[in-house]
This record gives C-alpha cells, structure tokens and sequence, in this order.
C-alpha cells in the first residue's frame, strides 16, 4: 500500500537546512546566557497575544462585514430605497422574499448563473490541472512560461471584459480569424446572438482564471513526495495506474481548494460581464450578480435587493458548505 | 559529479528510474512544445492589446484586422490630455511651429489642441495608495490572525474560520447598500480611507486561509525550542516564525495585491472623484465617435505594468510560496 510517510520535514532538504540552521543559532544563544535557572516568562502571556493578533481582524470584519450583514438582513423585510432618504424603511415582513420566489425571471437568472459556474469551472479546472501536469516536471524556461501564462489573473476583469468586446467583434475583431474565419463578417457575432453570448462569457472566463487553478495545483503536484512514484515504478506500476492511485489523491485537497475559491467567485460573477456584454443581448447574460446590480442601483429598489441578495448567499454558503466537507473527507481519507 | 571515481565521493544525487530513456525524453519535448503552445496562445489577448494602444483609430477598425501598420501615440495622447476641436487653419499654424512638443503635435494632426492633463495619473495615483496601503494592511493582519489560529486553541476555532471564509461570499453588491448608507453617515464616502478599510477586509479572509496554512507547515518545536531558551512568544514569532513564513507572505501579498489594485465594483458605487481609482474610469472613456480602443488599451496596459513588475519579482516566492502551503495535511 503506497501511503505518505508521516515524517513532515524529509522530503524536503531545505526545510530541514533551515531547521538545523535555527536550532545552531539558537544553540549558540543559549550556550551564550546559559544560566542555571529555569527561564523566565516575560512579556505578555499566550493568551493576551493571542486576543491582540486575531482582534483587528475580527474586529474589522465585524464592522465591515458583520453590521452590513444584519442592516441589509432587516432591510430585505422592508419597503425602502436609497434615493428616498426621506423615507424611512417601512417594514413588510417576508413580502420581498415571497415576490422574489414566485417571480419566474428571478429563477432563470439563477440557472443561468448554474449554468455558467458549472460549465466555467469545469473547463477552468480541465485545463489548470491538465496544464500543471505539463508544468510539473522542471525545465529550461519553465518558471518564465508559468510566469507568462499566469498574466491574465493580473489583470481588472472589467478591462478584460471590454477589451474582448473589441476581440470578439465580427468585423474587426480577431477571435473569428483565430478560429479561421478569414472574411469580415462571415463569423458568427458572438455577443450579439442570445445563444452564443454566455458562451463567449465562459470562453473569457476560462482563459482568465485557468492559470489560477494551474498555479494551485502545480503547487500540490510539486509537494507529492517522489518516492510515492519510485515504490510504484519499481512495482511496474502503469502510468496510468500511478496517476489515479498517487497523483489524484495526493493533489485533490488543492483542486478541490481551487474549485472551492474558483466557485464562490464565479457566483459573484459581475465585473467581467459588465465590460463584455453589460448583460444582454437581451438578458442572455444577465447573471444573478447582475441583476441584483440592477435592481439595487438603476431601479433602487433598496429592500428587494437585499433580499435578493441573501437568497444568493443561502445558495453559495449551502455549496461552499458541500465543498468544505468534502474537502475535510479527502484529507481525512 | 559525475566524473569522480565511484567510492571517492558518496551518491547524494538520485535519478528516478522512470525519468531516464528516450520515453521520458519524447514526454519532455512533449511538455515544453504543449505549454509554450498554450502561453503563447493565451497570451494572444494581451498582444493584442500592446498592438492596439499603437494604432491609429482607422487602423483598428479595419477589416480584416490589421497586424502590420504605423505605429502612433495617439491612443497616449487621448488618455493623458484632454482635447478641443480647432479649426483646420488653427492646427496648420500649429504644425509649422519648428519646436511643437510631440503631444502637441500628434493632436495638431488630427485638428485637435490639447487643454490639459486627463485624469488618468490621477486615478491610477489613487489606485497606488489605496491598493498598496490596504494590500500592507491585509497581509500584516493576516499573519498575526493566521498565526494565532495556527498555534493557539482559539475558542470557536472552526466557526471563527468558516465564519471569515464566508465574508469572501457574500456579492460586493450585498455590502454595498449599508456600507453606502453607513460610509454616507461617516463621511468616509469617496474617501481613500474609505476605500482602504474595505479592500482590507474583503482580503483579509483570503489572506488568514491562505497564510495560516503556511504556518500550519512550520513545526511548532522551532518556537518552542526558542521558548525554552528563553525568548518571549513575541520574539520567538518574530525572530523564528516570520522569517520561516516569508514565502507564504510574499504569495499572499501578491494574491492581495492583485485583487485591491483591480477592484471595480465597490470602487463604482463607493467612490465619484477624489478617491475613484483607475478600474472604473478606464471604461468611461469614450471618444466622440464611439469608443476609443487606443485609449482604453494604452491605459489598461499602463495600469497592467506595475502588477506585472511586482509579481514578476515576486515571482519565486509566488512558486515556492504557494508549493510550500500545499503540504498541510
């Protein structure tokens, strides 16, 4: 049975040099004030410490993350809209939540966003993991060509957005002569037409964040110790063999990591479609992150938007919540 | 290595048997052709862009898209400065100045004078404080609380975890409402402060997830060895785990930094003009006659510069970095 030894610094010599390195130095120190007695603690204890490093950090998502949350809680059960400041919040109980559910567009909107996070992320994931398998081996320029392909994450996706609008355009665009549509024209308008639009949204969409999914995986395929692959090769193991019994598993807490933050933000999906495609044509692309954006801030229906909003959140935290166990499953197993 | 006599020197390097032979060879031909075929592809795109921040207006919207041309800087032109039509005897007189700085003279040519400087520096000015003060901010809260959650037995651990991993769900649009109602009421809207604190916030989940699982890869003994020898936990953080935890940081202030520096929706809706930064007014610049791409491209390429510079130089830390934080069981 191919299992990873328990030892954590092995494999990896570096890790260990520096260890030693510390342990010298801090020989060195105690040998230099070596006293008889036991040391003393001074300073603060753990404790304080502890409650000094996490309180900033609670304490700013508390007020930033935290209020906002129960203000736009109590605002989703209430009439009310930011333009009119002079109107207080009238409360309506579950008035927003039950109109939003019977509305049949709401719905839509929804399975589209499913759809485009299903199909975006499966093909991210297809091509980040297929890449990092290329990438994993060191050489001659492998660090320069993981670099380059990484851009695309560098980049605002609003300006992405817009600029392949400019790529995709039938006339002038270079997208349709890629893919070997030599005359102007004779492509298809990819934006223009209901059914390719959230096509082209993914195509972005993949090109972008693939590298992300690449980086994290390349990350858990270059810690899976070599000696997993050794046992297997002198077993005659097939290559096949060797990547669904060591590769896969070793790696899946990564991808599933990756999968997991490539998901939540997918969801959230609204800078790259308002530069692409602002939603349309039509509503073909109107993702929920969209339409909330609409409804918040060009009908200003304030209250409806927040509980529009908290819908959305039931939904990521519920499929986050999956991911999550899962992922303990496969580190546990 | 190699052409000292066995028994003189032991075998420190080992070769995998499988990595040896003209199969693994083909494998690693195949590898290198496949993943340059796939960066030069996917970096068509951002090609694309240089080319079009240097043609002339006619030369983008030619059909079919021209790869060859006259390079020009007008797209500069037109994000830098703004511009007033002039009558065509104006821009003449103007172009037989012998002197005509070369801005000047670039928007003589096509009837133009310039009036001044654009907003552009401005805005990406804006987006250097805010992205740089909140990305310090973010990383340097993320590695106490990563820290703490990392060696402590915090109280709720696994809640307070999930609980600041879900502040990364929520839609900007969600905290955009009360945040727009609460900043109004501060007077922090449109403010760089503003802008800071939330950029901060929204990466301080990812910051604490990824950092922690850096600090979960450094064995405790290190510090405690240090304890013993009589370092406060204060020192021992400092002087053993910080710098064990540079990779880790390093990646996370990348990842960081990326994120605040291209924000765009809370910049929309939170900010109009002291504080707005450089995402949301790069798409607002139209021309008179439809878009101006060669402005939009000259400017986006301006504002990809000095990410690219950062990560690049970063970039063994960004490797070994996120290598090193996969090894948490």
């Amino acid at each position: 049975m191919l299992r990873p030894c328990q030892d954590r610094i092995a494999p990896h010599g570096k890790t260990l040099s520096q260890g030693l390195q510390v342990l010298n130095r801090m020989a060195a120190i105690s040998a230099r004030n070596a006293s008889p007695s036991v040391p003393r603690r001074r300073g603060m204890s753990d404790r304080q410490i502890q409650w000094l490093f996490i309180a900033p950090t609670l304490i700013l998502l508390v007020l930033m993350n935290i209020f906002p949350l129960f203000f736009s809680l109590y605002l989703s059960f209430t009439e009310y809209s930011v333009i009119k400041p002079n109107n207080p919040p009238v409360w309506v109980g579950l008035e927003n939540f039950r109109h939003l559910l019977q509305d049949k567009q709401v719905w839509t909107y929804f399975a589209l966003t499913g759809r485009y996070v299903v199909l975006s992320v499966a093909l991210q994931t297809l091509v980040g993991f297929g890449l990092a398998m290329l990438l994993r081996e060191k050489f001659k320029g492998n660090g320069l060509i993981t670099t380059l392909i990484l851009i695309p994450i560098m980049m605002s996706p609003v300006v992405i957005g817009l600029f392949w609008k400019l790529i995709f355009n039938p006339s002038y665009g270079i997208f349709n002569y890629l893919i070997g549509f030599t005359t102007p024209n004779a492509g298809p308008d990819w934006l223009a037409k209901p059914a390719t639009a959230l096509g082209a949204v993914i195509i972005v969409d993949v090109w972008m964040w693939s590298p992300f999914v690449m980086l994290l995986c390349l990350s858990g395929l270059k810690a899976i110790p070599d000696y997993l692959y050794e046992a297997a090769s002198i077993d005659r193991a097939s290559s096949w063999y060797q990547f669904w019994r060591i590769t896969l598993p070793q790696v899946a807490p990564l991808l599933l990591i990756a999968i997991l933050f490539r998901t939540i933000e997918a969801f959230k999906t609204f800078d790259l479609v308002m530069g692409l495609t602002g939603g349309g044509p039509g509503d073909a692309t109107e993702l929920a992150a969209v339409n909330l954006y609409r409804v918040a801030f060009t009908r200003f229906n304030t209250g409806e938007s927040s509980a529009l909003a908290y819908i959305m959140l039931v939904i990521v935290m519920a499929v986050s919540n999956l991911y999550v166990r899962s992922l303990n499953r496969v580190r546990e197993g | 290595m190699a052409a000292s006599p066995i028994g003189s020197n032991p075998v420190i390097v080992a070769t995998r048997v499988d990595k040896v032979g003209t199969r693994a060879n083909v494998a690693r031909i195949i590898r290198v052709v496949v993943s340059l075929a796939f960066a030069l592809v996917s970096l068509i795109p951002i090609s694309w862009m240089v080319v079009t921040a240097f043609k002339a207006r006619s030369d983008i919207v030619s059909a079919p898209p021209k790869i060859f041309f006259t390079p020009t800087l007008e797209g500069f032109v037109n994000l830098l400065t703004n511009r007033v039509q002039i009558p065509q005897d104006q821009a003449k007189a103007k172009l037989a100045q012998p002197n005509l700085p070369l801005f000047d003279r670039i928007a003589a040519e096509r009837g133009q004078a310039i009036t001044g400087p654009s907003q552009y520096t401005g805005r990406v000015l804006n987006s250097l404080i805010i992205a740089g003060a909140s990305t310090v901010l973010s990383t340097v809260l993320g590695t106490l609380a990563a820290y703490a959650f990392s060696r402590f037995n915090v109280p709720g651990k696994s809640d307070l975890l999930f609980f600041i991993l879900s502040t990364r769900m929520l839609p900007p649009v969600v905290v955009t409402i009360p945040i727009f109602l609460m900043y109004r009421d501060l007077g922090l809207r449109d403010t760089h402060l503003g802008l800071i604190l939330l950029y901060t916030v929204f990466n301080l989940s990812f910051s604490v997830w990824l950092l922690k699982g850096f600090i979960d890869e450094i064995p405790k003994e290190y510090e405690e060895a240090a304890l013993v020898d009589g370092y406060t936990r204060l020192q021992a953080f400092g002087k053993v785990v910080l710098p064990q935890a540079i990779t880790g940081i390093a990646a996370t202030f990348v990842f960081c930094l990326i994120f605040a520096w291209n924000e765009y929706a809370f910049a929309l809706m939170l900010t109009t003009e002291r504080a707005r930064t450089a995402p949301p007014s790069i798409p607002t610049m139209l021309g008179s006659g439809g878009i101006e791409w060669s402005a939009i491209a000259a400017g986006s390429l301006g504002f990809l510069i000095p990410v690219v510079i950062v990560t690049f130089a970063l970039r063994d830390y960004l490797l070994r970095g996120v290598t090193f934080g996969a090894l948490k069981k």
